[in-house]
């Protein structure tokens, strides 16, 4: 039951784009079109939910102080904290290189659709933010594989409902100067004040 | 390390002046007319959470301006070792490598300040200004240039989140770098005067609706109309 607001709370409340601003790069680039917003969220899921638990491996055995007791006891005093940002990343890295590789064999029509956004993912704040923030929060293995799973949604949901907005946004007269970025900040805004009202529900 | 690179300069070619017409538009360009913020859209990620208060986002400025523009400096020194299927993975190593010192350094002599960037220090690894630089400029280019190209667009991201960090705070907590300008003012215009200020300032939508009219602000001043 935990788990289950855990995700709830990670989709909603806790949502990637409109409480913690990750991923904004690709928020506002590739959600252009529905389908393109809906295979780049897809991605975002699938690297989100298999990179936290990774991750929590890797903190737990590896990296955390007093990680390594299960190799040799005389570890027991090594923290190798400080290496976590390299760690994380190259893990993010290997998995979006491996994501790639599937949707270009599966999927090359998406594959031409997502275009250089497909490897940067791997330098999409959202990716490295959930691994931050599991580390920072302490989560378990479980809690950790949940809230990848729970803020992929969540990001997924932001792109592309912005991107259904967009769409429409096509037929109407903006100002030239606010055309483009400025009236989708502005939307993301108005998204944002819809989002908090999910705030003072407590779970 | 700036000193150093400069004397290089002058070794290799001294033909071409130190702050030529060419490398002062390296710096001034990315600053308005081709802001990596507002024109470019990149590095909108890890910088907008920070923008509550302005001293955090000082810190954040200072932090991305060292890493854009030192890791510009070392892949421009490697370039031409670097097989282009691995870049990637390099400049990630770079880049962690310098964000993990940074931190280490914040830990070290500014531990409330580390305790409050949190997570989003970690985050400038994903600043796409930084592997938007070192991609679009870095790989081929000398060092010096490199280095100037980052600091311009370091600066130009600077001053966007400095901008957007003072009217959250100004209009938030109605003050400036901690100073509670609101309450001088109310004091001047007698006991019964209170400027309030707004909640949703601080929340996440504020920042999105500053920056979004710094964007329309700016982009009408410099004519720029995206398609």
């Amino acid at each position: 039951m935990e788990l289950f607001s855990l995700g709830i709370r990670s989709i909603f409340i806790d949502n990637m784009i409109f409480a913690y601003f990750l991923g904004m790069c690709s928020f506002l680039a590739v959600s252009k079109k529905v389908s393109t917003a809906l295979g780049l969220g897809a991605a975002v899921v699938f690297v989100l939910s298999v990179t936290t638990p990774v991750n929590w491996l890797l903190n737990e055995f590896v990296l955390k102080e007093g990680a390594l007791t299960w190799a040799n006891a005389s570890l027991a005093t090594i923290d190798l904290s400080f290496l976590r940002f390299i760690m994380f990343i190259a893990i993010i890295a290997a998995m979006v290189q491996l994501v790639e590789m599937i949707v270009e064999k599966f999927a090359p029509a998406l594959y031409g659709q997502l275009g250089i956004f497909l490897p940067l993912i791997a330098v999409n704040c959202a990716i490295l933010g959930g691994s931050l923030f599991m580390a920072q929060r302490d989560y378990t293995f479980a809690e950790s594989a949940v809230y990848g799973f729970g803020s992929g949604t969540g990001f997924m949901l932001a792109i592309v409902a912005l991107a259904a907005i967009r769409e429409r946004l096509k037929y109407s007269a903006v100002p030239n100067g606010l055309k483009g970025l400025g009236i989708t900040m502005l939307l993301t805004g108005l998204m944002g004040i819809a989002f908090m009202s999910f705030m003072g529900i407590d779970l | 390390m700036s000193t150093e690179t400069v004397e290089k300069a002058i070794e290799k070619k001294p033909a071409e002046p130190l702050f030529s017409k060419r490398r002062k538009k390296l710096v001034t360009d990315p600053l308005v007319d081709d802001n990596p913020v507002t024109i470019q859209v990149l590095g909108i990620c890890s910088a907008l959470a920070v923008t509550t208060q302005m001293k955090p986002t000082l810190v954040m400025a200072i932090s991305v301006i060292f890493v854009i523009a030192m890791s510009n400096f070392v892949i421009s020194l490697m370039r031409n070792t670097i097989p282009s299927r691995v870049r990637i993975i390099v400049q990630l190593a770079v880049v962690a490598t310098l964000v993990t010192l940074v931190s280490e350094v914040l830990k070290a002599f500014a531990y409330d300040m580390y305790k409050e960037l949190s997570v989003f220090i970690g985050l400038i690894i994903t600043n796409c200004i930084v592997m938007g630089r070192l991609e679009a400029f870095a790989l081929g280019n000398k060092p010096y240039d490199s280095v100037l190209d980052g600091l311009g667009s370091a600066l130009g991201y600077s001053w966007i989140i400095l901008t957007v960090a003072f009217f959250r705070e100004l209009w938030g907590s109605g003050s400036v770098f901690g100073v509670p300008v609101f309450d001088y003012v109310s004091s001047i215009f007698g006991p019964d005067f209170k400027l309030a200020t707004n909640g949703l300032m601080v929340s996440p939508v504020g920042a999105f609706i500053i920056l979004g009219l710094i964007i329309w602000v700016q982009r009408t001043k410099t004519g720029y109309v995206e398609h």
